[in-house]
């Protein structure tokens, strides 16, 4: 008597499966690249209709050029775009070094533990917290100082921007450590057995190696930044400002504040207005990702070369 | 003499006659959290020679060579017991500063583990750091070449390091560790991601350099340990004796390695190398 098979190949539909979990993913790729061509399209579309008789390029120039008005032909977003170069300047200075130092003390010096788990834990669940809700924080601790009036730094740049330090710190904190982590035990070995200090194995070993990845988080989580309209109307990024900051203590408002602000307006031509901002936005961004890969790419060459 | 004066001495005045031992273990321990991995070991690292440790897989060579030059002091939960002493002066005192031993007792690993820099930078970064004042092309040079690995490299020193073969990365780890000066040399398997022809040319170099260095080599290798070292440590589990039903690293049999593999004393160190065991 014969035992009874005990393999049964489903040949036929291990052979279909493979083809339509390839196509799924398929699908889902392009499903992103439908979405951001439907997205350009569109806005693209409403800033040619806002620019009756000009080219959308004259338009995109003339919303460059002008402040805030409430005439739909004049209105345009330089306070804005100044505005968030500034916060753009402020954030890169406070949320870099406090996150990557953050993220190397924790991967490189802090000894593991149940303290360092707490911590790890606490920041990631930060870098899930609403950004409203970073809003609220600013507003309490950075413009009104609990209180205390001589602490208190007003609705300026300088609360904004800290503000939006603190709301990116976790995100640039966790990229970092994901980056640090990639790189090579036997890289810091290498260099601790020739009698270096654990600070010379960061500095010229650790850092390098892992600059690539903190790069790509750190521009990530500035374009967050960038992008970030709640928390600025809650440290009060002002509704309507007819000059340039003059400093980080001046009052200011941020591009995608006054797109808010355009795109409630009922009047309709304002609409092809806060398309036009919202276009000038994404090459903001755009340009930054761009800067990104530029110095990754560098960085990735010096450090084979 | 009070131990604090003869802890101050300086560690050049220590004698150094033909056959003294540069590394001595006293009793030592090493524990991994609350696992043993080396018991009670004691054994002297004769100057200018070459010293193999073998045994089988887990038996804590690896640990041992790392304990040298306190590289598990880096490893979280790793504690060691009794001493262990480098030119005389016990290497676990307080004033003793592990990143200034690690540049005395340098180290070569079982992966080729050349930095992501250039060939020139591989060599002169470990100086650089250490403080060298003389000149860095002059010291590049001879470190290559006592590696003898010069003449492959001096046309191409700003390339990668990473472009050379699996020998010369290793010889170029050499290299480096050769450029800080040390006293000791651990080399960890230095040729078990090696093939036979780079093994050979790293055995050469061995030989050549025990005149000025002293060699610590950690091989799985039997006859790698023949041929190039004049001690041999046969290395062993322990039976099972403490309990847990963990086992531990203990030497059985340090001899000269001539006499260690003709007429090993040890019972356990026969039935390993004629590879009975492991």
């Amino acid at each position: 008597m014969t035992p009874p098979t005990v393999y049964e190949p489903e040949r036929w539909s291990r052979r279909a499966l493979g083809p339509i979990f390839g196509l799924a993913c398929l699908v889902a790729t392009s499903s992103g690249v439908v979405v951001l061509s439907i997205l350009l399209g569109a806005v693209v579309a409403a800033v040619v209709k806002g620019s009756p008789g000009g080219s959308a390029f004259a338009m995109l120039r003339h919303l460059m050029s002008s402040f805030q008005s409430v005439d739909p032909e004049l209105a345009g977003f330089k306070a804005g775009l100044a505005g968030s170069l500034w916060l753009l300047g402020l954030v890169t200075v406070f949320a870099i070094p406090v996150g990557v130092g953050a993220a190397v003390f924790l991967e490189e010096y802090a000894p593991p533990g149940r303290l360092r788990r707490i911590v790890q834990l606490n920041i990631a669940n930060l870098a899930g917290v609403p950004s409203i809700v970073y809003g609220i924080l600013g507003l309490a601790l950075f413009v009104r100082a609990f209180g205390m009036k001589r602490m208190a730094l007003g609705p300026t740049l300088w609360a904004g921007g800290l503000t939006l330090g603190l709301l990116i710190l976790p995100v640039i904190v966790i990229a970092t450590q994901e980056a640090l982590r990639t790189v090579p035990g036997s890289l810091r070995q290498a260099a601790m057995a020739l009698g270096a200090s654990r600070w010379q194995v960061v500095r010229d070993h650790v850092l390098p190696s892992a600059m690539p990845g903190i790069l790509t988080g750190v521009i990530l989580a500035l374009s967050r930044a960038i992008g970030e309209t709640a928390p600025l109307l809650m440290v009060g990024a002002a509704g309507a400002i007819l000059r340039l900051p003059r400093g980080p203590s001046s009052r200011y408002t941020a591009l995608p504040v006054e797109i808010y602000n355009y795109a409630k307006e009922p009047d309709p031509r304002f609409q092809g207005v806060a398309a036009g901002g919202i276009l000038l936005l994404l090459a903001l961004l755009l340009t930054m990702n761009a800067t990104a890969i530029v110095i990754r790419n560098r960085y990735a060459r010096s450090s084979r070369g | 003499m009070p131990i604090s004066d003869i802890l101050a001495r300086p560690v050049e005045s220590a004698p150094t006659p033909a056959e003294s031992t540069v590394l001595t273990t006293n009793h030592l321990s090493v524990w991994y959290g609350a696992s043993p991995a080396l018991k009670d070991i004691t054994i002297d690292i004769p100057r200018n020679r070459i010293t193999a440790l073998i045994g089988p897989s887990g038996c804590g060579k690896s640990t041992l060579l790392r304990s040298f030059n306190r590289m598990n002091d880096l490893i979280p939960g790793a504690r060691m017991e009794g001493q262990i002493t480098f030119d005389g002066q016990d290497i676990a005192a307080p004033e003793v500063d592990p990143v200034a031993l690690r540049r005395r007792i340098g180290m070569v690993f079982q992966k080729p583990n050349p930095f992501p820099k250039s060939i020139y930078q591989n060599v002169a970064w470990g100086a650089r750091i250490n403080g060298y004042k003389g000149d860095m092309d002059d010291l590049v040079e001879r470190s290559l070449r006592r590696a003898a690995l010069w003449d492959e490299v001096k046309s191409k020193l700003n390339r990668s390091g990473l472009e050379l073969s699996g020998g010369q990365q290793q010889r170029l780890c050499i290299a480096r560790t050769l450029a800080v000066e040390p006293e000791v040399i651990l080399m960890d398997e230095p040729c078990s991601a090696l093939d036979p022809i780079s093994t050979a040319r790293v055995e050469d170099l061995m030989d050549d350099l025990k005149a000025d260095y002293s060699i610590v080599i950690v091989t799985h290798n039997m006859q790698q340990a023949r041929r190039v070292s004049d001690m041999t440590a046969c290395m062993m589990l322990d039976d099972l004796s403490n309990g847990n039903g963990h086992r531990t690293g203990i030497v059985a049999e340090f001899s000269p390695t001539d006499r260690l593999f003709t007429n090993p004393k040890d019972p356990r160190t026969e039935a390993y190398i004629t590879g009975r065991i492991g």
